[in-house]
């Protein structure tokens, strides 16, 4: 429903005696989240030498990225850091068409944009980013990407703009 | 051992988009009300009330104080369970597990949800690692999303299979007068309608919805006599995944925590052969592609195989194992309350209760939810007590 339509209507509503009430234009409620050691080193790599790195576990062998203190599966804590990448395998993705409220930005996200779940080489686990749609019938799981390190960079998932298909 | 549990006692609001003449309290009475007419109860008869929704979806985490008047719950012990996308199912273990320890005689257990009170993509973001998943969050449907590209990478399923899904349990809402959306589609119209994020379009979807449900679960002993046909749990199973939705192994699409939850539930109850053996399946399937996907992972059919299951005729009303008779969740999403749903639902059809969707002759239905982090829950509830 448009915002026009909604409004029509809650007039409708409110002439039956149905009335609602707007919670506070989405009073802001800022958290300040601990990365912890382990998500900090990630960030921190990325942000000063571009490079990823990732955590193995001693009992299962499984590789993490980002890396975190507990191997879930086996309940351990993990030390042993890995680099991976730079490179990633898709493992898959969707086209995201449906305009929705961005809760980080409160603005509309613009669409259409690629998303994808990318097996960083060397990683076990799967990270999520963007990738470009210009030409959408060459994205295909299993391809191999590569990230766009952006210029300014801050320690955080957006110090990569993007990753792009390697085409040898 | 624990001793052993049924459902005497269903209740439903009729599920619509928006439901502004009531407030969430007034939802949750309504559903509370039917259940106890429908069991000829009176709330005294109540032993302890569990409650939950999705809490984020309407901003309020103190479900259990704030709605204690509707629920019932004024001077009994009142406890509030929300785990996302599954917390209807988990709150019918929970009824399950209370009575089942002997902590309780009769327990009410709600689930209820008024999506029409907020932005609910925006709320369900809170849900994912703030530091992780969220910068990146896109919602239910691309998690969804993205286990369908997979799927159809793997298995070359189509989104022509996908729609016969939605035409299935659009079709089995029809006879289902709580049901949300009470009109039919074509494959056609799923095909057609806009593309969400690919492969999924609207069709394909769960609606949002407004609605409420309530069931009491009662011991054996009090159960016979409280209604002529208990629906008896049978067995249930619980499996969580992963924390980040990036540490999930997507390789084909599969419901990894579903597979597990099958195989510990079939362990249980002594099932071998799933297809032959479960007369209903109430499935928590909030997108088409699940209904292909999830068949496979309950070992109804071998990988790949979903849609021929599905072609076939296998899981419509009238053929070997109904799935979603009541129009399932693309017809009815009230999240806080759908995990419930399936579980009231497959009462029904124990009870011989479910009207024009009645399903003939069931002896052994299954309920399941889903969620969050792709984590499964599964009820078994028969017709007999179990073993």
């Amino acid at each position: 429903m448009s915002p026009e339509e909604k409004s029509s209507k809650e007039q409708e509503l409110q002439k039956e005696g149905l009335l609602t009430i707007h919670s506070a234009k989405e009073a802001e409620q800022p958290f300040l989240y601990s990365v912890g050691r382990y998500g900090s080193r990630f960030l921190e790599e990325m942000q000063k030498n571009k490079r990823f790195v990732g955590v193995r576990c001693p009992k299962c062998g499984k590789v993490y990225v980002p890396p975190r203190e507990v191997c879930g599966p086996c309940f351990v804590k993990m030390e042993e850091e890995v680099e991976v990448g730079p490179r990633a395998t898709l493992d898959t993705f969707t086209i995201i068409r449906f305009p929705y409220i961005d809760p980080e930005t409160g603005d509309l996200r613009p669409v259409p944009f690629g998303y994808g779940f990318f097996k960083i080489d060397g990683s076990d686990t799967l990270f999520q980013h963007y990738f470009p749609i210009d030409d959408e019938s060459k994205i295909k799981i299993g391809l191999k990407f590569e990230p766009i390190w952006r210029e300014e960079r801050t320690g955080s998932v957006r110090d990569i703009e993007q990753f792009v298909l390697v085409e040898e | 051992m624990a001793r052993r549990s049924a459902i005497v006692a269903t209740g439903q609001t009729h599920h619509r988009s928006i439901r502004r003449d009531v407030n969430g309290q007034e939802i949750i009475n309504e559903a509370v009300t039917r259940c106890l007419e429908d069991g000829d109860l009176t709330i005294n008869d109540i032993d302890a009330v569990v409650i939950g929704n999705m809490d984020h979806f309407e901003g309020i985490n103190y479900v259990d104080c704030w709605s204690v008047d509707g629920c019932g719950g004024f001077m009994k012990p009142t406890i509030k369970l929300t785990t996302g996308g599954t917390t209807g199912s988990t709150l019918a273990i929970a009824g399950h597990h209370l009575v089942a320890s002997g902590a309780f005689e009769k327990v009410l257990v709600i689930g209820w949800e008024k999506n029409s009170e907020s932005d609910t993509t925006g709320a369900i973001n809170t849900a994912f690692c703030p530091i992780w998943d969220r910068p990146f969050f896109a919602g239910a449907i691309a998690g969804l999303s993205v286990t369908a590209q997979s799927y159809a990478d793997r298995f070359g399923a189509t989104p022509k299979d996908a729609a016969r899904v939605a035409v299935r349990d659009r079709r089995h809402a029809c006879l289902n007068p709580y049901a949300h959306l009470r009109k039919e589609v074509t494959i056609e119209e799923v095909l057609a309608s806009p593309m969400l994020a690919d492969p999924v379009c609207l069709l394909d979807m769960c609606p949002r919805t407004d609605g409420a449900c309530a069931v009491v679960y009662a011991a054996e002993g009090l159960a016979e006599k409280m209604c002529p046909q208990p629906a008896w749990v049978h067995g249930v199973a619980s499996r969580h995944m992963f924390s980040y939705v990036s540490d999930a192994d997507f390789a084909g699409g599969s419901l990894f925590s579903m597979e597990r939850a099958a195989q510990e539930l079939y362990k249980k109850t002594g099932i071998k052969e799933p297809l032959k053996e479960i007369d209903v399946i109430e499935m928590y399937q909030p997108f088409s592609w699940a209904g292909l996907i999830w068949t496979e992972d309950m070992g109804l059919c071998k990988k790949g195989e979903g849609p021929k299951l599905v072609w076939d005729g296998v899981t419509d009303l009238g053929g070997e194992l109904p799935i979603n008779p009541s129009g399932g969740v693309v017809s009815t999403n009230c999240i806080g309350a759908t995990g419930l749903i399936r579980a009231a639902e497959v009462a029904l059809q124990i009870q011989g209760k479910a009207g024009e969707r009645q399903v003939p002759d069931v002896n052994l239905a299954i309920a399941t939810g889903f969620g969050g982090c792709l984590w499964t829950d599964m009820l078994a509830y028969g017709k007999n007590k179990p073993e």
